[in-house]
């Protein structure tokens, strides 16, 4: 059943002069994961707070279920579950406390609430850590109790917002896990990530937004054919190569290269392929250029991200561990998460 | 296990909210906030230094040169220490409201099902039932240093709702402060700057005939002087219901006032 849950049309939302969402539609449909991909102070959590009901739009319309989040906020949020950007626990409850809060404020009938907080334990792995304080969890911990608090009322539509930011790699593997399961189990999902191979693995389709607005749609592979075939990829040994090894091999490409000088890393849009590869390892041994690594490779999410709007996504870096490779000098991105 | 989990959710129906259902929300509230207090015994100590000084303050230091006609200092004093010691324990509601504010538990309460004001009148409510024992706390301490009740068992029992009920309606006030200035560490001063001409300028520890022409007119008919004396009154003897209808006046005007704004002020946060 391909049927709609949420739905979001023309949404606008300014905060002061700050252009937060400025006119936003997407749809996401029944049991599918919507991915919401865009870099830090893109409009992602703006979104999730409408539709979540916690603001309201300015202009446009956002329906869950066919509910308007506006005029029938009250209910929306018994089929809404939400785990915001910050893990929303209470440290001084322990995890069961904190699952039976939440439960009872869906107004679960008690014995409910004790199976519902039960089961949620033993699914996200803290039975053992249920009776212990939360503020003796871990980061990962925390944010698989603020998901299966979002699941005490089992909703059928969840919204995260970066469910992953912050986690180690190996929580963060955990968590898609998870996420992958609720899917299965029928439960209609949007998600917002900054990385694309959280989007790549997670989401059925994708909507990329910067700057309030949508820049592009769709699955993960159309996305990746709207560069039109493959990338050329190398990585020079001594980073003032870079520049030589680009005005070598810009003319073969069919679209703008792009230049990562960290990891002395150049891209290069390329259509014909083994071809183009051929002719730009001839050029780059001709200009005496030696490499560390010279692919060629299907387009990533970040190449279209590139593509699309001339920077890379996450280009932000604030957290420190970011698990996905760094970017071009693009630098400064907007402010606040 | 698994198999109970894997049925596919279902669309819950909206419960509409009755005062039932509303009531319920908050007791779930005021728990949680009970429990944060119960296990961070250390605020609860901390919270009752300030006042046990205040006491030792005005009674040893200042107490000597302040004359008060009719009672001894001591006896005079304590209707203002209780009332104060209610209010500034109320600021605590500013703090911890800005404080879920920032950690991001309110949004996910906006997004529950839950009544709109349970997040607000639960946290009341816990700051109220906190004020009863500090508040008891405060008369053991009173009485150590001499403070007795003069006028009988129920008028002082009815002092001590004065005071319990009086803090209780200036905890909207500091609901209303905490959701607006949003940030824990403003919050504890914003919470003063209201409570300190209110409680200075007041009958709460000096004769208000002894104060300036022009304050005494603000001094008589200020919240929180018409409380104390109210307290006083009830404690150790004296005009009760001249005191009593104006300080249940005020506080009636303060709920009505500040628990609307405050509830506004929360959907829309
Ligand atoms: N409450 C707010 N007040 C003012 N500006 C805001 C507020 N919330 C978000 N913004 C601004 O709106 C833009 C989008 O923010 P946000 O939705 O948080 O982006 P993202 O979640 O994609 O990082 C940013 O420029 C941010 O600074
Ligand atoms: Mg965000």
């Amino acid at each position: 059943m391909a049927d709609t849950m949420i739905e979001v049309a023309g949404v606008k939302k300014a905060f002061g002069t700050t252009k937060a969402l400025c006119g936003v539609d997407l749809a996401a449909d029944r049991a599918k994961v919507l991915g919401l991909l865009g870099p830090n102070g893109a409009g992602k959590t703006t979104l999730v707070r409408i539709l979540a009901t916690l603001l309201l739009p300015d202009e446009g319309s956002a329906r869950i279920a066919g509910l308007d989040v506006v005029r029938d906020a009250d209910a929306v949020r018994p089929i809404i579950g939400l785990a915001g950007q910050y893990a929303a626990v209470d440290e001084t409850l322990t995890g069961r406390e904190n699952l039976e809060l939440v439960g009872r404020l869906y107004h679960l009938g008690r014995p409910e609430v004790r199976r519902r907080a039960d089961e949620v334990l033993e699914r996200f792995s803290l039975t053992g850590a249920a009776d212990r304080q939360v503020k003796t969890y871990s980061g990962g911990m925390r944010r698989r109790l603020d998901l299966g608090a979002s699941l005490v009322a089992n909703p059928p539509v969840l919204i995260l917002d970066e469910p992953t930011t912050g986690l180690d790699p190996r929580s963060r593997v955990e968590m898609w896990g998870f996420i992958e399961t609720l899917v299965a189990d029928g439960t209609t999902i949007l998600l917002t990530t900054q990385y694309l191979d959280e989007a790549d693995r997670l989401a059925h389709r994708i909507v990329v937004i910067d700057y309030g607005k949508v820049i592009a749609e769709g699955t993960s592979d159309q996305l990746k054919d709207q560069l039109g075939g493959d990338v050329v990829e190398l990585r020079v040994a001594s980073p003032g190569d870079l520049d030589k090894a680009l005005a070598a091999i810009a003319e073969l490409g069919d679209g703008k290269p792009q230049v990562d000088a960290e990891y002395g890393r150049l891209t290069l849009p390329a259509k014909g392929g083994p071809a183009t590869l051929m002719a730009a390892a001839r050029r780059l041994d001709e200009s005496d250029i030696t490499l560390e690594d010279l692919s060629l490779r299907r387009p990533s999410l970040d190449d279209v991200f590139m593509a699309l709007t001339g920077h890379s996504a996450g280009a932000d870096g604030s957290d420190g561990d970011e698990p996905q490779p760094a970017d071009d000098a693009g630098g400064g991105r907007r402010g606040t998460t | 296990m698994t198999a109970t989990v894997t049925t596919a959710p279902a669309l819950r129906r909206a419960r509409p909210i009755t005062p039932l259902v509303a009531v319920g929300d908050i007791a779930a509230i005021a728990r949680r906030n009970l429990l944060r207090v119960a296990r961070t015994p250390q605020l609860l100590v901390f919270s009752t230094i300030q006042p046990v000084m205040f006491v030792l303050l005005f009674r040893y230091v200042f107490g000597g040169a302040i004359h008060t006609p009719g009672s001894t200092y001591v006896d005079y004093l304590m209707a203002g220490i209780f009332v104060q010691t209610t209010l500034f324990g109320g600021a605590q509601t500013a703090v911890g409201l800005a404080e879920d504010l920032r950690g991001g538990i309110v949004d996910r309460f906006r997004s529950l099902p839950m009544a709109r004001s349970a997040v607000l009148a639960g946290r009341t409510f816990a700051d109220l039932a906190r004020n009863v024992f500090v508040l008891a706390l405060m008369v053991i301490v009173a009485t150590g240093v001499g403070f007795r009740f003069h006028n009988g068992a129920v008028p002082s029992f009815v002092a001590m709702i004065v005071v319990l009920a009086f803090g209780y309606a200036f905890s909207w006030v500091f609901a209303y402060i905490g959701m607006v200035v949003k940030e824990p560490e403003t919050a504890q001063v914003a919470g003063f700057i209201p409570l300190f001409p209110l409680v200075f300028a007041s009958s709460a520890f000096v004769p208000v005939a002894s104060m300036p022409g022009w304050l005494q007119g603000f001094a008589r008919v200020q919240p929180v002087s018409v409380t104390v004396n109210a307290v006083r009154a009830l404690t150790q003897g004296g005009p009760i219901y001249h005191w009593l209808w104006q300080m249940i006046v005020w506080t009636g005007l303060i709920l009505v006032v500040f628990v609307p704004l405050a509830v506004a002020r929360y959907r829309r946060i």
